[in-house]
């Protein structure tokens, strides 16, 4: 008897939480939108097969609670009731999945006007690349990465050249444009994850692998690494700030490019290369 | 087979006609002749032939079994040493890279060496002869190998823990490269031993699993019909024949993760730089091993599911005293949940990395099997509907098991539709939504197994007040554990973090409830140590069970001795004359028919269903 109670307070109570306690998703910073529309959807939806079923279940344990007397129905089969079911179900399904897919296809699908930035995740940090003035980002390879390359830069590629590194785990955007991050790791698996924004991808190595975003809101946002990828992986944290066209000018007038950058770690080379020869 | 089966409903509706017109009991109670000779079985002489190198199967399971709950005891001791770090990460209890390798142990002990054992190994072998009405497995010899495999599987693992660097901290799924890259911790010998010890795993699995195959196939009794067999067995049987596709998948992944760590090929290492260090791969895949592991991981959810639903259909339709309602689309779902698992393995990868085409694939494939997985909820309720419902433990636990299933399954909804996984993978709604679907709803019905089955296999009764006792902090604890574990999944807290900062993304601190569970936790767990001790202490002190203690009908219960002896039936061979649920027929005496009683002895009752 306890447990019919127990089941239907549990169904309730499930309620009660999900209304009432303070755990909930962070206020979004993108256009993804979308993502959050079709949770609330699906809570819906399944919310309501929880407590019906709960409830029933909850029916049954009392209303044909054990009785010496009673003699339970003998039904083995009920086509009908069972088809109806199956019909219903699918509908659920359908009304799932339809708008998830739609979402999706707009996840996957690059908007022209997007700007791409790099992201390079290892262990354990966050570095970006932006493309420069001509707006292309430059060849890279794993192979090619030491010193004086820290993002292995194909050397023989022009497009590389004016690229901007920026290696403090600090990245700006630009509010309300679309942004492509082209993902990227050195060494094992990352992802590149920030609450606000929904999204997220691994990085492999070997592979570029890409989402996109129009940030929705100006603001400081942590960047999570959210593919276990060893011992650091807990502590693994960047920033994203999302600023305004003027800030967002001033950030980038700051950084330096991958000509200089490449020129400035040479010299630094050879300085230290005299110095031991000394 | 539904052919045999429509035959087989012809016959029956024959008979009837013919039982009308008076024909003798014989004609009623005939049944196809045995195919096969009765099984010639190997006759211990020793102790240790008895008892410890036992080709019994019902020893076999009982080996299993212990030996599968011993392991998981240390999993979940596992768990509290986690639990505690994420509460409280002021104590300084762990070391992040000793936090890295409980989750690991804690991960694949619970999956593969708990729940797989214990269903297969465990219910398998102790319930599949019985209950197909055989002396014994077909191969007992090779059966007992496959146990002692398995225990080697068991030791190599429990040995990466001594081993220097320790055991692998990887996570259970092993993904490299960094399962073998210095950033991990058990880089070097830990992750080779777990490897080691799967490939043990599943060479030991797979004698055991066409061992259960060959037995369901060839060694079932006189009038045994697959379409008679308790859901128990089929779902034992679709798990068995998925393990035996999918574990080959875990097992070349594992062997060639265990050639690039140990001779330096490349299957699933691309050119890396490690540490500042260019290491000498080169060409590999990561997400190649991904597929390999989901490919077997996917299925997997389903080796452990499905023995769970078909035994918990047992025992809901043998304590509610109705028959399982919709029995034939019962079995079909089975099947066919069986079948699709195979085709949604990606949905683990949606953000892998791998081609985002494939999301729209399995995303729908992923949702389609929820209709299946509907259907049997459905039928489950609708068997305790104008049911006569016991509340026995068994059907405590498994009223339990159909809410945390239900709240687990629900979840999957949710991650299975791939736009929704986006901002949910690998955050804590996904630890939560496995648990409850993976660990607590079949766990729950593992109990509900052993309280029933506990009388056949001891000959005694479980104590019941302590078993109420486990029921309601273990069904309670593990619910208030899980639902408020989803939450922190939307703030947005990621899964595997050795301790989480106060950040700035998570606006109402989650710590509060981090300790909240850790708590509830150490309860539950302590519940299960109360549970260990009521199996050790009834096993001599317990009431002695009646026989048939339930008024079950299947053929477990009907041996001449309980517990059955050697062989199971003495001299005679069981014969099938109905399915195992003819409970509260209209016009029986009794409100059970077991399936070895001739129509000719219950000519009163007007069965439905043959």
């Amino acid at each position: 008897m306890a447990v019919a109670i127990v089941i239907l307070l549990i169904a309730l109570g499930s309620i009660a939480f999900h209304f009432w306690s303070p755990w909930w998703w962070t206020p979004i910073a993108s256009n993804w939108q979308g993502m959050d529309d079709t949770i609330l959807l699906t809570f819906w939806i399944t919310g309501f097969v929880f407590v019906a079923i709960c409830a029933f279940v909850a029916y049954c344990v009392w209303k044909y609670r054990y009785q010496k007397n009673r003699i339970a129905e003998y039904k083995p089969e009920d086509k009908k009731l069972e088809t109806r079911l199956i019909l219903i179900t699918t509908l659920g399904v359908i009304a799932l999945l339809a708008p998830g897919l739609l979402v999706w296809n707009n996840y996957i699908s690059v908007p022209d006007n997007a700007y791409k930035v790099e992201v390079v995740a290892y262990q354990w940090g966050w570095k970006f690349r932006l493309p420069g003035k001509d707006g292309v980002l430059g060849k890279t390879d794993i192979k090619l990465i030491n010193d004086e390359n820290p993002f292995g830069l194909n050397l023989e590629d022009s497009y590389g050249k004016d690229d901007l590194l920026v290696d403090e785990g600090e990245l700006h955007l630009l509010l309300d444009r679309p942004v492509k991050f082209e993902l990227r790791a050195i060494d094992v698996l990352h992802n590149f994850y920030v609450p606000q924004f929904r999204g997220k991808m691994d990085m492999v190595p070997g592979m570029i692998t890409y989402y996109w975003i129009t940030p929705t809101r100006i603001g400081e946002f942590e960047i999570l690494c959210a593919e276990y990828c060893g011992t650091g992986h807990y502590a693994m944290r960047g920033l994203v700030i999302v600023d305004k066209e003027k800030e967002y000018n001033k950030w980038e007038a700051k950084q330096i490019t991958f000509d200089k950058m490449f020129a400035k770690n040479k010299n630094n080379k050879n300085l230290q290369l005299a110095k031991n020869t000394k | 087979m539904s052919d045999e089966y429509e035959h087989k409903l012809e016959a029956k509706s024959d008979y009837v006609s013919d039982a009308s017109s008076g024909t003798s009991a014989s004609d009623i109670d005939k049944l196809p002749p045995a195919e096969l000779p009765d099984q010639e079985l190997y006759h211990s002489h020793s102790w240790w032939t008895t008892y410890v190198f036992s080709q019994d199967a019902k020893y076999i399971g009982v080996q299993y079994a212990c030996t599968a709950i011993g392991t998981g005891i240390l999993g979940l001791v596992l768990s509290w040493l986690m639990r505690l770090q994420i509460a409280f990460p002021g104590l300084g209890l762990l070391e992040p890279s000793a936090y890295y390798q409980f989750v690991t142990m804690h991960g694949m002990i619970m999956v593969i060496y708990l729940l797989t054992a214990l269903f297969l190994g465990g219910f398998g072998n102790f319930l599949i002869p019985l209950m197909c009405g055989s002396r014994d497995m077909a191969f007992p010899y090779v059966n007992m190998v496959s146990y002692w495999m398995f225990l080697v599987a068991v030791l190599v693992l429990l040995s990466s823990f001594f081993v220097p660097g320790g055991p692998t901290g990887a996570g259970w799924t092993l993904y490299p490269p960094q399962a073998i890259t210095s950033g991990t911790p058990g880089h070097n010998m830990g992750i080779i031993l777990m490897l080691v010890s799967l490939v043990l795993f599943v060479a030991g699995f797979t004698m055991g699993g066409l061992n259960y195959i060959v037995t369901v196939l060839q060694l079932r009794t006189r009038g045994m019909t697959l379409m008679r067999l308790p859901l128990t067995v089929w779902g034992i049987f679709v798990a068995t024949i998925l393990a035996l596709l999918a574990f080959p998948a875990l097992l070349v992944g594992g062997l060639m993760m265990t050639l690039d760590g140990l001779l330096g090929t490349s299957f699933f290492m691309p050119a890396i730089v490690s540490m500042g260090e260019q290491l000498k791969y080169e060409g590999g895949s990561p997400i190649l091993f991904q597929h390999l592991f989901w490919f077997f991981g996917h299925p997997e959810v389903y080796i452990v599911a499905l023995p769970a639903f078909g035994i918990v259909s047992d025992l809901i339709s043998i304590h509610a005293r109705k028959n399982i309602f919709g029995y034939r689309m019962m079995v079909w779902a089975i099947v066919g949940i069986g079948a699709l698992s195979f085709f949604v393995w990606a949905h683990h990868m949606y953000v892998a990395g791998m081609n985002p085409w494939f999301g729209f694939f399995f995303a729908t494939t992923t949702l389609i099997i929820a209709v299946p997985t509907a259907i049997k909820v459905y039928n489950w309720i609708l068997t305790l509907w104008r049911g006569n419902i016991q509340l026995s433990l068994p059907m405590l636990f498994s009223l339990g098991f159909i809410v945390t299933f239900l709240n687990g399954g629900l979840t999957g909804l949710f991650l299975g539709n791939v736009t929704v996984d986006v901002p949910l993978s690998d955050t804590y709604f996904v630890v939560a939504h496995f648990h409850m679907v993976m660990g607590i709803a079949p766990v729950l019905v593992v109990f509900g197994a052993i309280y029933h089955w506990y009388p056949l296999i001891t000959g005694r009764m479980l104590n019941e007040t302590l078993g109420k006792i486990h029921f309601w902090i273990t069904f309670v604890g593990s619910y208030a554990i899980y639902f408020p574990m989803h939450y922190q999944g939307f703030i947005g807290v990621p899964r595997r973090y050795f301790e989480i900062y106060d950040s700035p993304y998570i606006e109402t601190s989650t710590m509060g409830l981090n300790v909240f569970i850790t708590v509830a936790a150490l309860i539950v767990g302590a519940a299960q140590l109360l549970f260990i001790y009521n199996l050790i202490s009834s096993a001599r002190l317990g009431k002695k069970a009646e026989k048939n203690p339930w008024k079950a009908n299947s053929l477990e219960w009907q041996t001449p001795e309980m517990p059955p002896a050697h062989g199971n039936w003495g001299k005679e061979m069981p014969k099938v004359y109905r399915w195992p649920y003819d409970y509260s027929v209209p016009g029986a005496k009794e409100d059970y028919i077991p399936q070895n009683v001739a129509p000719s002895a219950v000519t009163e009752a007007k069965v439905e269903k043959s």
